[in-house]
Order: structure tokens, then sequence, then C-alpha cells
């Protein structure tokens, strides 16, 4: 009756190797039908991805993917590109779901990285696949190699008429050597059948069924579940328990302290009380009835308000230089500039799906089965805490019910492999979404300066940008007190603003939480800074605001920041092969034009805000129409938007994940804010730390540019621009300019 | 333990239980009955994501006791007899994660059992106490019109 984990298929490189016999080369034709599979041996490279296809003697193509589903459709992405350069029939494809294991390369499914990364590796091995198998017919039908070609699971030889299924051929495709990387012919994109094309995603029917598992659903034989409460206060650690009530709650079989943490958080647990039950109620229970007293922390004054009025003053004082283009200026006549800044508070992920993990620890190891989007990290820091090697430790990648970065921080891994190791069963830990939002890895507060001397024809001559919040760096080292300068590469130091003197600074800012990355990082800030100043640009100039963004971008161009006192990581991306291109935001700042001029156009109390961004290597313009009305309360109406990633693999999650964005972004900029109070996050749940809603949610109309450069980002660019264009439309509708996050604090949503 | 015998009609299945009958259903469901289907997401009845029909009518399973379901007919996602509606959700391509979406299906079917033609308002107020994180409102609602539309084609031809 217990549904098995296996709705996801888990092979990892070393069953594959057993499967298949690689490793004697000979052929495995054992019970799963599956005979071929080509790989690459390691070889040392770690980049080098060898792993993932493998096809059956039925025929049936199994394709691998190797990183983590959380809506962004990469279970579906992933193998169109593999079953593309291979030729497969896509109704044969059956999607097998990687295990942690380093020689896939980096599985870490953050930064919207995916196909940005793993594109031309991909068709290389789709390639490398095919090849072998015309290699196969070739000798078979004693013909050239280049008078073939494949198509729907068939290697076809045009001039004779002559086809044969992969199925035939797997078993003698396997005995040939696998090709050299440089010898693979790779296809044109125009020769594409399966990327580009809008293919459903491969889990839909469990999905809709209620029959996909997900890492909150796993149940093993004899598990047990944990309910944790964790210190309040970042930093305290449990001074009085007493258990004697938890312990008589039915169905509770154990109470277990947790160790406390030392120095940088990192991935460590929080510690706290776990209890330990037969069901989720019973530990849900158990935990109710627990009295703790909790230490004092070096936290326990830590008040958000007053911190972030901390951040307001910081900003407005000399910082630290990030970014100097031009000379800088100290003329800053009050009658030509103009200044504003902006503030965003504490966010938490909130995930539908909290994060969950379920441990098995054995005297050989360690198995898990979690919602992981770094399967790798997971296996790493759960080896580290049990005192296991990491291949000791064997990760399954479970669906993940959304991720958002929350996801990739594997602390709740380690809690349940340690009570795990100390309970000698399985243990699932499910985090309750007061947990989620109390005891997360919190998008930073921030503050934002943004500076302008306005010359004759209002265009700014000079402009100063400063930036304040607690840095990620803070959770990985302590005394990381000043944003880091991967984080400022993030929408803030980035902007190709053609402007003659443009300085940038950072300020300090201590963390007083776990600070962590969240869908888009610290272009939401960014994001929300200079999107909003740009438009107060525009009011001064009394120009369109798409007008105002073009003529501040300037020429076209492909910056590349010399001389700036900057070195430009651009998403760890060579520039040349992903420019920082004006052209390219003129492309979509073209495209929502013409968007917002289809349909009815604004009445009274209505108006469009716009606003664009660069981020993940990919570009996005967002408009937004609203209405807010004579008791100020806010209605978002249309939201428009297009997006430019380059080369798109699947046009539909490509829109739907723009929609998803646009949707994030409401929710942050309408609703969203975690606060502190003695040091204590004052929200719980989603009645006080609300998420959109249906009744609030506009029309969409996204359009996907789509062009044979790279491919970029999809899953996070969609955000930063979002919060901007909602603002700047609220002011264009009722003249109330917010500068402070979330709207909720100015008008009724 | 006898006291606490429990019969359940779930899917149209009888399944009897040694359980506390204070224990919400949506923990009985998943961890005693292995039906995994209905998902937790706020313990509060906030999101939506556990929701189930009593005799019809739409419940959050995390606010439901099994006492208050004595007696009663309970319909989880895997019980859920709604082909129009799954077939609508696959034509637009609506989950993303997919974890809300079966608590989508359930107060969609809720409403389109009491409403065939349910206007975008009152899709809109059916479907608001649902929360989805990735955001497929839209597409939601344009899966639940269509599914209106084909049962009444269906009903016309």
């Amino acid at each position: 009756m217990n549904p098995s984990y296996s709705a996801v298929q888990n092979f990892s490189r070393r069953d594959v190797l057993k499967l298949f016999g690689a490793t004697g080369g000979g052929l495995a034709l054992g019970a799963t039908g599956l005979s071929w599979s080509p790989m690459v041996m390691a070889q040392g490279e770690e980049s080098r991805l060898n792993l993932f296809i493998a096809i059956g003697e039925d025929d049936k193509v199994y394709l691998t993917c190797h990183r983590s589903e959380m809506g962004q459709g990469i279970r579906t992405g992933i193998p169109q590109v593999l079953a593309d350069e291979l030729g497969a029939d896509w109704n044969k494809v059956v999607v097998v779901q990687g295990l942690a294991d380093k020689r896939y390369g980096s599985q870490n499914t953050d930064g919207s990285r995916s196909i940005r990364k793993g594109f031309d590796k991909m068709r290389e091995m789709g390639a490398m696949a095919r090849t072998m198998l015309e290699q196969a017919a070739a000798d078979k039908w004693q013909v050239p190699i280049s008078e073939l070609s494949t198509a729907n699971n068939l290697v076809i030889h045009t001039q004779s008429g002559r086809m044969v299924s992969f199925g035939e051929l797997a078993s003698a495709a396997s005995k040939y050597e696998l090709p050299k990387v440089e010898t693979l012919v790779l296809k044109s994109p125009q020769d594409f059948t399966h990327i580009g094309k809008p293919h459903k995603i491969v889990d839909m029917d469990g999905i809709l069924n209620g029959e996909a598992i997900y890492g909150f659903d796993v149940q093993l034989e004899g598990m047990r579940y944990a309910s944790i409460v964790r210190p309040p206060v970042y930093g305290s650690e449990v001074k009085t328990l007493d258990d004697s009530q938890a312990r008589k709650v039915a169905g509770v079989i154990d109470v277990i302290r947790l160790p406390v943490p030392k120095g940088a958080p990192a991935f460590q647990p929080l510690g706290g009380v776990a209890v330990i039950a037969s069901n989720s109620w019973s530990a849900i229970e158990g935990r109710k009835a627990l009295a703790i007293t909790w230490s004092e922390s070096n936290n326990d004054s830590h008040d958000s308000q007053a911190f972030l009025q901390q951040l307001v003053e910081r900003v407005q004082a000399p910082g630290k230089l990030v970014r100097q283009q031009g000379e800088q200026s100290s003329d800053w006549p009050k009658e030509s500039t103009i200044k504003a800044i902006y503030t965003v508070p504490y966010l938490a992920h909130a995930p539908m799906e909290p994060p969950v993990a379920t441990a098995n620890v054995t005297d050989s190891g360690c198995e898990l089965w979690a919602s992981t989007q770094t399967p790798q990290s997971a296996a790493q820091n759960v080896a580290g805490f049990l005192g296991l090697k990491e291949e000791q430790i064997k990760v399954n990648v479970i669906l993940l019910g959304g991720g958002f970065g929350r996801k990739s921080k594997p602390d709740y891994c380690v809690e349940a492999a340690l009570l795990s190791q100390q309970l000698k069963v399985p243990v699932k830990v499910c985090w309750s979404r007061e947990d989620e939002i109390q005891n997360g890895y919190l998008h930073a507060i921030s503050a934002q300066l943004y500076q302008a001397r306005l010359g004759d024809d209002k265009m700014p001559q000079a402009m100063l940008q400063r930036t304040g919040f607690p840095s990620i760096g803070s959770t990985f080292a302590e005394g990381a007190d000043y944003p880091a300068p991967w984080e400022v590469d993030l929408g803030f130091v980035d902007v190709p603003l053609a402007v003659k003197s443009l300085r940038c600074e950072t300020v300090e800012a201590k963390a007083h939480t776990r600070i962590g990355w969240m869908r888009s990082v610290c272009n939401i800030q960014h994001g929300f800074g200079i999107g909003s100043f740009v438009d107060e640009l525009a009011v001064k100039a009394n120009k369109p605001i798409t007008q105002m963004w073009r003529d501040l971008l300037g020429t076209e161009r492909q910056e590349t920041f010399v001389n700036q006192e900057f070195k430009y990581g651009n998403y760890g991306e060579d520039l040349a092969r992903h420019p920082v291109d004006i052209a390219r935001y003129h492309g979509v700042i073209e495209a929502v034009e013409l968007g917002m001029r289809k349909g009815e156009q604004p009445k009274v109390n209505q108006a469009w805000g716009f606003a664009v961004h660069r981020s993940f290597a990919a570009f996005v313009a967002v408009a937004l129409l609203v209405e807010v009305d004579k008791d100020n309360k806010l209605k978002v109406l249309r939201a428009v938007a297009a997006i430019d990633a380059g080369t798109v693999v699947n046009p539909d999650r490509v829109k739907s994940q723009t929609e998803g964005a646009i949707m994030f972004g409401l929710s942050l900029a309408m609703m969203g804010e975690i606060s502190f109070k003695q040091g204590k996050v004052q929200q719980s749940n989603f009645h006080d730390y609300p998420l959109l809603r249906m009744t609030q949610c506009p029309d969409i109309d996204v359009t996907v540019i789509s062009s044979d450069a790279p491919p970029g980002g999809v899953g996070e660019p969609g955000v930063p621009p979002v919060a901007p264009s909602l603002t700047n439309a609220i002011f264009a509708a009722s003249g109330i300019r917010i500068r402070e996050l979330p709207v909720s604090k100015h008008l009724t949503v | 333990m006898s006291d606490n015998e429990l019969k359940l009609n779930i899917n149209g299945k009888l399944f009897t239980l040694d359980a506390d009958p204070n224990m919400p259903i949506l923990w009985a469901v998943r961890d005693m009955l292995g039906m995994t289907g209905t998902k937790y997401g706020c313990g509060a009845g906030l999101c939506g994501a556990c929701t189930i029909h009593i005799d019809g009518e739409p419940a959050r399973a995390c606010l439901t006791s099994l006492k208050q379901v004595q007696g009663k007919s309970v319909t989880t996602i895997e019980g859920l007899e709604a082909d129009k509606l799954r077939l609508a959700w696959s034509e637009y391509n609506v989950p993303q994660c997919g974890y809300c979406q079966s608590g989508q299906l359930m107060s969609a079917a809720a409403l389109l059992s009491k409403k065939q033609r349910p206007s975008e308002a009152e899709i809109d107020d059916a479907m608001s106490g649902n929360i989805c994180r990735c955001g497929t409102y839209p597409r939601i609602k344009s899966a639940i019109l269509s599914a209106a539309e084909s049962s009444k084609m269906e009903a016309e031809s």
C-alpha cells in the first residue's frame, strides 16, 4: 500500500556500470532489458559529462536528468537536448533521475544554469551516442557513415531506403569505441526536432493523479517521523528541556537533542529538540508538549525596523568603492541633484513543500531521499556530520515541491541523517510551514541609494549608487560584514548605463540571522532600486520610461566594464559568449511596448509601469497595468513581459517560468515581509506571510524572443523587473511613489 | 486501543484505523494509508494543498479530524473522477512543480460539480483558497474554463 520512491527512477553511475557490465566491456541483458550505454570513462575531467544515454533492446531510450526538478521543467528540457542530437522518438524516451555523482559535473540546481551550462555538453552526449549507432549501421550495411542519419529512433540510409531501429543496433553499437568530442558533427539549429518544441512535462500524469512522489511523500519500512523545534533566535540554544509530557503523547517514540551549531552557520542544523514518532501527527503533538527554555543570544536585540533605519543612514555616507566609471564626481548641487533611497525587507522562500529529507543510516553508510536542489552538497555535508566518506552517502533526488533556493541548503538533510544514525532506523524530517518561515535562510534586508546630477537636458551627468545588506558570505564566514563582490555583480554594478561619471559603493551590514539566496538573489533589491530610479529620472525629464531606458543605455554596444575598478563575474560566463548586449535590451523593451499597445488602453486611475533588467545572462522587460482606486486599493490588471534568453529548449517552459517569475515578483513586491523583534521572526504562516492568490493575479502575456545565441538563464531573470514595474505603475496611476517594499505598507492589496 | 478504532470511507473503499480520533485526516491518509497525493502545505487551512471532498464538498484535510469524517464519504485526488479537468490541465501544461496541483484539481472539481459554466469571478472565488507559489493561476483558470466548455459541448451534442 505504501507508495514506493521509485516513481522517480534513480540510477547512479555505479548502478549503470553494474547494469551494463561496462567495466568488463560486456553487455548485461538482465531483468531491466537495457542493453547499451555509451559512456566516456571519467578520465579525471570533472566537467566531462559522461552518463546520459542508454538504449533498451525494446527500443526504449533512457535519458538521464542529473539536475533537480522543482517546477522549471528540467526533467523535460535536458532529455529534449539529448534526444535531439540522438534522433530519438520522444514517445520512446524514459527519463531517469541521476543520483548524486560528481562525474556528472555540478548538479547544483540553482543560479538558472542547468541549460545555460549544460546545453553544449548534452548535445555532445547525444551526438556521441548517435555516431556510435550510425557506425554500427554503416558496418552492417557496408556503407560510409557519412551517408547515414537518424530520426525517430531509426538509423536511415536514404540512398537505399534502408532503416534499422536503435534497439536492434544497440548491442552492436556498444562495442565501438566512444567517439572523441572533437570528431562529433552537431546538428544545425534548423534541423532541431526536439529543441525549441513545447513538449509537455514528463511528470504530468503522476502529478494529476496524485501519484507523483515528492520528498514529503517518501515512506520506508520502519520509518520514523521527526518534528524539530529549533531556536527561536539565531544563536540561542536549549537551556532547559522537560520532555515528560511529550513522551506521554501516543505515538511518540523518543525525544532527541540536536547538536549545537558552531561558528558560521553554513549548512549546520540549527540545533534544538526533535520529537520522534510513528506518524507526523504524533510528532507534531509531541512537539507542542515540550517545555523548553532557551539561552541568551547575541541576536536577542535584533529588530529589523531599527536595523533597516540604520542601513538607510549608512547608505547616505561614503562606503567602499566597487565600481568607478569615468571621474568621481563631488559636485552635487541641490537644485540639479535627484536622490532616492529604496528598501526591501527580509523575505522567505516559501516553496509549497517545506524542506524535507528522509535518511537511513546503516553500517555501510547513509541513503538519503530528499527534495534537494543540490544532491552533491547534501552528500558532502551528511558525510561530514556522520563521519563517513562521501562515497558512503547515496542521495536519491525526489521531485521538489518548489525550491526557489531554499533547497540548495542541505541543513535539513543533515538533521535527518543525524537522527537516523542515532535511532538506527529510517527517519523523515518534515519542516512545518512555521519552521520554514521562522528558521530559514532569508533573503537579506537591504537599503539602496541612487543619486544623479542632472544636466540642462534633464539627463544624468553623474550618478552615485550605494547598497547595504547582510551578505550571504556571512552564512559561510564570520566577519563577512560587507556585500561580497559577486553579490554586487547581481544587478548593482553591471547595469550598463552610458553615464559619464558613475560610482558604486557598498556599506557595512552585519548578519543577525542565516542569510541565503532566493530566486534572483540580490537582483531583487538592485532591480527594484535601479528600476525605480530610472522611472524617477523619466518623470523628472518628462519622458516615457522606455525612452529613458533607451537614452540611458546609449548606443548599441557590448559593455565590458574595463578599467572600472572591478572584474565583472557575469554569472560565471565569458563576456564574449554572453555579452552585456545593449541591442538585446532594446529587443525586449520593444516587444513589451508592442504588447502594451494591444488591448484596452488605461482608464481613469489606471496606468502602466515598466522596468527592464539583465540577470543570469538573460534580458527581461516587464510592464504592469494597475488600478489604484480612491480608497488606495491596488489591483494589478495586466502583465506584459518579454524574455530573451538566447536559444530556447522548451518555449512553453520558458514562458511558464516567466509567468511564475511575475507571480513571485508580485508576491514579494505587494506583500512580502519577514520582520524581527527581539531576535525573533514575527511571521509564521500564510496569514501573515501571504503569497499571491488567484484573485490578485493579472492577465499575463509573455513573449519569448528566441535566437541562436547561447542559452541564458530562465528561472530567475523574470523576477527583478517586477517590483519596480509595479511601483512605477502605482506612481503613474496615483502619484504615490513607493520606495519601501512591500506595497502593502502603503496601499491595500 | 479498540476505543480508537475508526472506520473510514475513502474513495469508495472502507478502512479501519486504530488512531487518535483528533488526528487530521491529512496525516491518516498520508502516513497510515499511504495515499500521499493529498499534500501538506501549511497545516492551518490557509493554502488548500490538502483539499479533499467530504460528501462532495471541498474541505481542508489538515483541519478535518478523523472523528469529523465518521460516517461520511471522503474523496482524495487518488479517487477523483475528473477526466475533463485532467485533460484540460494537461492541454494547458498547467503544473510547474506540481505540488499544489492535487489540491487545485480538488477545488476545481468541486466548483464544476456545482456550477457547470462558472464565470471568471466565480473561478477566482472558488480557487482563492489554493495557493500556487509557482504561479500557475492563469493556466489553472484557462483549464477550468476549457473543461467547462468541453462539458457543455458534450451536453449539447
